[in-house]
């Protein structure tokens, strides 16, 4: 097996070699944490919402620091030092990213603000260009906000028609149904990698290759899988690819598009001004070439560079040993949560297809109850719809509680998130 | 960890006052907390001294968390009795007092829905007694 299928896992399940590697050293990788050794009402921060937001390491928060210490000014403008060095720390985070999820290059590589402007610039761009009124977007019932409501307003504006593939009693994506859905009107498919409520991770490629047999191009969204797991474009084979930084021990404000080339060179630009264009005249502008195209203004270099420092610490991680740290987790997790009563988890329970993300609701016990009572211990977890309002619906729950896992959690946590809940129910004599 | 669950707002929780809907309401209103969910309907029947309206009756129903739905019950007996015009000028912060636990930001939203509800009724009645 080459190096590349090793890494080369759409379905978040691990071959015999990687069950075989050592997980994560979590002593050593908090040590490179700060904000985890600060207190919370007088206790050691215990924190499980990385789904909405993970920690950041000292190698990325160096980064960014070095260069307005040493290297900053704007890109791709000066012909002094400064500027150039800060263009070529900003194009080399770039080269990281395309290597990080197999790119064939950097130029597939588009910077935006977070993996919602990405959808949003794919809606703009793609959508208003390319299709027709009467043509069909299918999309999932699981979906975050950010990859369904540019999709209602598109559908709306251009005459689309918006569908849905509904999701299976155990909190999977019903596939059985995908053969019915895509028809010859199907233009575009979009969908989570993994949902940020279920855990469910799908395996994107039975997906694609059916959307692409019919002539329909693919987005994935890996808001969820691409900071857990091993993802390669190539082996997946998808027409478009968006995540954000933040939620990958990045800076906020940076995020990923990754396109196919043709389909970057074909579609239109979606913010206009500086840096995207390569002449303007009175007659109009002349478009600079991808991924610039799609860059206006002045970029977030600074926090792009800080995600090119997020993706090498990932990279010296490994990603196998990633998912198998966090599905270690989940499976402990999930035990735990089982043992509680009254508990109930929402999504698949099989850990082998669930991501780190442990949702669930507590008899008698609101979410948004639970988390205030368990940030009174030091535990932050997330409650509420978490930018999945159509799926609470198909649930039949206007909210959840959330705990979700990265490379720095252990177990211990999980079980100061059991004690917690214990405690909650005592306070609220459930 | 018991001062935001003190023992009063977990009662007010457990057997909310004027817990209901009311037949022949002049008024019902409802709105939900988009963030949370958090949903109240609030009923009000008026008594009239000439053009001077005040809250005869009242009553709610709802769901969400213990912070909501127990400050709706607070409010709605803090109310009784008081003029329209009364309630329309009441202060986020009088619920607050009310409910008289420490409350983050994020929670303070839960609490003011009941208020939300009750004002935005008393407008709409007024906008269309107009």
């Amino acid at each position: 097996m080459t190096n590349d299928e090793r890494r080369a896992t759409g379905d978040g399940r691990l071959g015999a070699y990687e069950v075989l590697r050592p997980t994560l050293d979590t002593s050593r990788i908090r040590a490179d944490f700060p904000i985890l050794a600060e207190q919370v009402n007088g206790r050691s921060v215990v924190f499980l919402d990385s789904a909405a937001s993970s920690q950041k390491p000292v190698q990325v928060l160096q980064a960014m620091d070095d260069v307005y210490r040493h290297a900053y000014a704007n890109v791709h403008r000066g012909v002094y030092t400064f500027s150039e060095a800060a263009t070529e720390r900003y194009e080399q985070a770039r080269v990281k990213i395309a290597r990080f999820i197999g790119a064939p290059a950097a130029e597939n590589i588009v910077f935006t603000r977070n993996a919602t402007e990405a959808l949003n610039l794919l809606a703009y761009s793609y959508g208003r260009h390319f299709l027709q009124p009467g043509d069909e977007i299918l999309i999932t019932e699981l979906e975050h906000h950010a990859n369904f409501v540019p999709w209602q307003v598109l559908a709306q504006e251009r005459g689309l028609r918006l569908k849905f593939i509904p999701i299976s009693p155990e909190g999977r994506l019903a596939l059985d149904k995908l053969d019915e859905l895509l028809t010859p009107r199907t233009r575009l498919l979009s969908f989570a990698h993994v949902s940020n409520v279920l855990g469910a991770i799908t395996d994107p490629r039975p997906i694609i290759q059916r959307a692409h047999a019919i002539g329909a191009r693919v987005i994935v969204d890996g808001s969820q899988s691409v900071p857990h797991m091993p993802v390669n474009v190539v082996e997946l084979d998808c027409d478009f690819l968006v995540f954000s930084g933040h939620k990958m021990l990045g800076p906020t404000g940076i995020g990923v598009l990754y396109g196919k080339r043709d389909l970057l060179d074909a579609m239109p630009p979606f913010l206009t001004g500086g840096d995207m264009i390569s002449a303007v005249g009175f007659d109009g502008p002349r478009w600079n070439d991808v991924p610039l195209k799609f860059e206006a203004g002045t970029p977030a270099f600074v926090e792009a560079i800080g995600l090119g420092a997020a993706v090498d610490y990932l990279s010296a991680l490994d990603m196998s040993a990633v998912r198998a740290h966090e599905r270690e987790l989940t499976a402990y997790a999930l035990e735990r949560m089982s043992e509680v009563p009254g508990a109930k988890i929402i999504g698949p329970t099989d850990p082998d297809v669930r991501g780190g993300v442990v949702t669930f609701t507590l008899d008698r016990v609101h979410p948004h109850d639970l988390a205030s009572l368990l940030d009174r211990e030091g535990v932050a977890i997330r409650a509420g719809h978490h930018c999945a309002q159509p799926l609470h619906i198909r649930l039949g729950l206007s909210a959840t509680a959330r705990a979700s896992f990265y490379i720095y959690t252990e177990p211990h946590e999980v079980d100061a998130l059991i004690e917690a809940i214990y405690k909650a129910r005592h306070a609220l004599k459930r | 960890m018991q001062d935001l669950y003190r023992e009063h707002i977990l009662d007010h929780y457990e057997n909310p006052r004027h817990h209901g809907t009311l037949e022949h309401a002049d008024f019902t209103h409802e709105e939900s907390n988009p963030l949370c969910g958090d949903r109240i309907r609030i009923d009000v029947k008026l008594g009239s001294e000439g053009d001077r309206y005040r809250i005869a009756e009242a009553a709610f129903t709802g769901d969400g968390c213990i912070i909501s739905q127990a400050a709706a019950s607070m409010l709605l007996e803090d109310v009784m009795g008081k003029s329209v015009d009364e309630v329309e000028q009441l202060e986020p912060q009088h619920v607050l007092d009310l409910v008289g636990a420490p409350l983050t930001a994020a929670r303070v939203k839960c609490a003011l829905l009941g208020l939300k509800v009750l004002k935005t009724g008393i407008k709409l009645w007024k906008l269309q007694r107009s």
